[in-house]
């Protein structure tokens, strides 16, 4: 990704991606983010018809009785255009349950936002999808859950999944709209990124999102279901970035790596309130994806205030932004503007405090034991997954143990 | 896996007639008084003269005639120009953004 990013004096180039990894990140976005946040995420539903264990929804899923009504969602599309917000991801939970989509999508549009529609695809048909291109839908990113239809479908439990997803694929480049392909990676499809690489060049998409599964929310909880092993993952890096220099002008890929196995954090956000904002389905306002996990913050709702005066001035917001609430050793660490103490929700989910540094940092003294916890669920068959389901959900809401530290 | 250029990546020379394709967007940002180039999950901050080349790449003037028009426009020697817009192009062309 970093040489992608460098520009050549004349046009810098700045991701403003969805995961919960790099956000908005790039050498330009200091620049952009300054006056106002880049990207949105706008999860406008949890419902899906897909059960992926990987998922990074948070476990308690939003019920469909608490979701935003289409005025209110039109009018987050308004107020994220008229503050300078660029880009917006819809996606959820499938975004295509909603009926009223195609009138978010007319929002976008007439809001000046490049709109990104992330999607399982499985329950999209033409029709709709031509009625979107029309309201402005600019790309279309669509999830494979395996090259093996078998092993996909078992993976999302969605039988027939594959064939309807290779058909969307088709309608959106038919119809002139870039593809994204997404490849959520793990223990259980690693050994297919080649033949991922080969897929989204035959269904001529404009980029490939390698992306190695991040733990958070469901994942977190099939953690022992997902993670590969650390040669595993060398081995698969390595290949992307091989065929990465190969497909130069042909296809773009963009690659997440699981941080476990790393020495540095990922600039989590691309840092935090920085250049992003999520929207929970029930309207609450975020600064990343999992940011509900931290139990001490509190969120405000779009229906209460204004975006605008959600992003400069909630409490959520301002706890994390910029570097005056670091601890040791992210304090005096001559990389906090660069890696931003990586990921406040891994911190919290495993050192039970959000505002130490990222254990997926070598700096961390709970690095070790996370290293070690990895490599052992990894060595060991893999547990079976635990579907993203509202049953699984209700038997899932207890409390994972944080780890003690050395010394 | 052992070739490293694939027959398909556009290698922009002086007769290529390049094109941005359609889904790509270069909008006045009003909020930041700039240009942007707006792409799938990326934003694109051209300068005004990446700016100047990109309105000038419709898919039928050649290179070298969007350099000529830049060397008159600008008053400055076609050959530095030649190399700048060259360079531009093909990093814009290998992450799929300029098409010949």
């Amino acid at each position: 990704m970093s040489e992608e990013l460098k520009g050549n004096g004349h046009c810098e180039t700045l991701v403003v991606d969805d995961e919960p990894t790099e956000g908005v990140s790039g050498d330009a976005s200091a620049e952009l983010c300054a006056r106002a946040p880049v990207g949105l995420l706008a999860e406008l539903t949890h419902r899906c018809p897909l059960q992926c264990s990987y998922c990074s929804n948070p476990i308690e899923l939003e019920r469909v009785n608490k979701e935003l009504s289409t005025e209110m969602w039109c009018s987050v599309m308004r107020q994220a255009g008229e503050m300078g917000i660029l880009q917006v991801h819809l996606s959820g939970g499938e975004p295509t349950a909603r009926k009223d989509l195609e009138d978010v999508v007319s929002a976008a549009s007439e809001a000046g936002l490049y709109s990104n529609l992330i999607t399982a695809a499985v329950t999209l048909n033409r029709a709709r999808l031509e009625d979107l291109v029309k309201r402005g839908l600019d790309h279309v990113q669509i999830s494979f859950q395996d090259v093996d239809p078998e092993n996909a479908e078992r993976i999302g439990a969605y039988p027939g999944a594959t064939q309807k997803k290779l058909d969307v694929a088709r309608w959106v480049t038919e119809l002139g709209l870039p593809l994204t392909v997404n490849a959520p990676i793990h223990r259980q499809n690693i050994h297919n990124v080649p033949r991922y690489i080969e897929l989204a060049v035959k269904l001529g998409a404009q980029r490939l999102e390698i992306a190695h599964v991040q733990y958070y929310g469901w994942a977190y909880l099939n953690r022992a279901a997902l993670i590969p092993t650390y040669e595993e993952t060398v081995k698969s890096i390595e290949f992307v970035e091989r065929e990465r220099e190969r497909l130069k002008g042909i296809l773009t890929i963009d690659m997440v790596v699981p941080d476990y196995y790393a020495k540095r954090p990922k600039p989590c956000m691309g840092g935090w309130a920085k250049g992003f904002m999520n929207i929970t389905p029930a309207g609450k306002v975020l600064p990343c994806h999992a940011a509900e996990t931290i139990k001490t913050l509190q969120f405000d709702n779009v229906q209460d205030r204004p975006l605008l005066d959600i992003w400069l001035n909630s409490d959520a917001f301002n706890a994390f932004r910029g570097t005056d609430w670091m601890k040791e050793p992210c304090r005096s660490c001559a990389f906090k503007e660069v890696d931003f103490g990586g990921c406040r929700c891994q911190a919290m989910a495993i050192t039970g405090d959000a505002r130490n540094t990222d254990p997926a940092c070598a700096l961390s003294p709970y690095h070790g034991e996370m290293v070690r916890i990895a490599r052992e669920e990894a060595s060991r068959p893999p547990t079976p997954f635990i579907y993203r389901n509202p049953r699984n959900a209700a038997e899932a809401l207890k409390a994972e143990r944080p780890l003690e530290p050395a010394e | 896996m052992s070739d490293t250029t694939s027959p398909a990546r556009l290698i922009v020379g002086r007769e290529t007639r390049p094109h941005l394709p359609a889904y790509l967007k270069l909008r006045h940002d009003p909020g930041r008084d700039r240009w942007i180039l707006l792409a799938p999950e990326r934003v694109l901050t051209p300068d005004q003269t990446a700016v100047a080349v990109l309105k000038l790449c419709d898919g039928k003037r050649t290179v070298d005639e969007i350099v000529a028009a830049l060397a008159e426009e600008y008053s400055a020697p076609a050959d530095v120009i030649r190399t700048d817009v060259l360079d531009l192009l093909q990093g814009l062309a290998d992450k799929g953004y300029v098409k010949g």
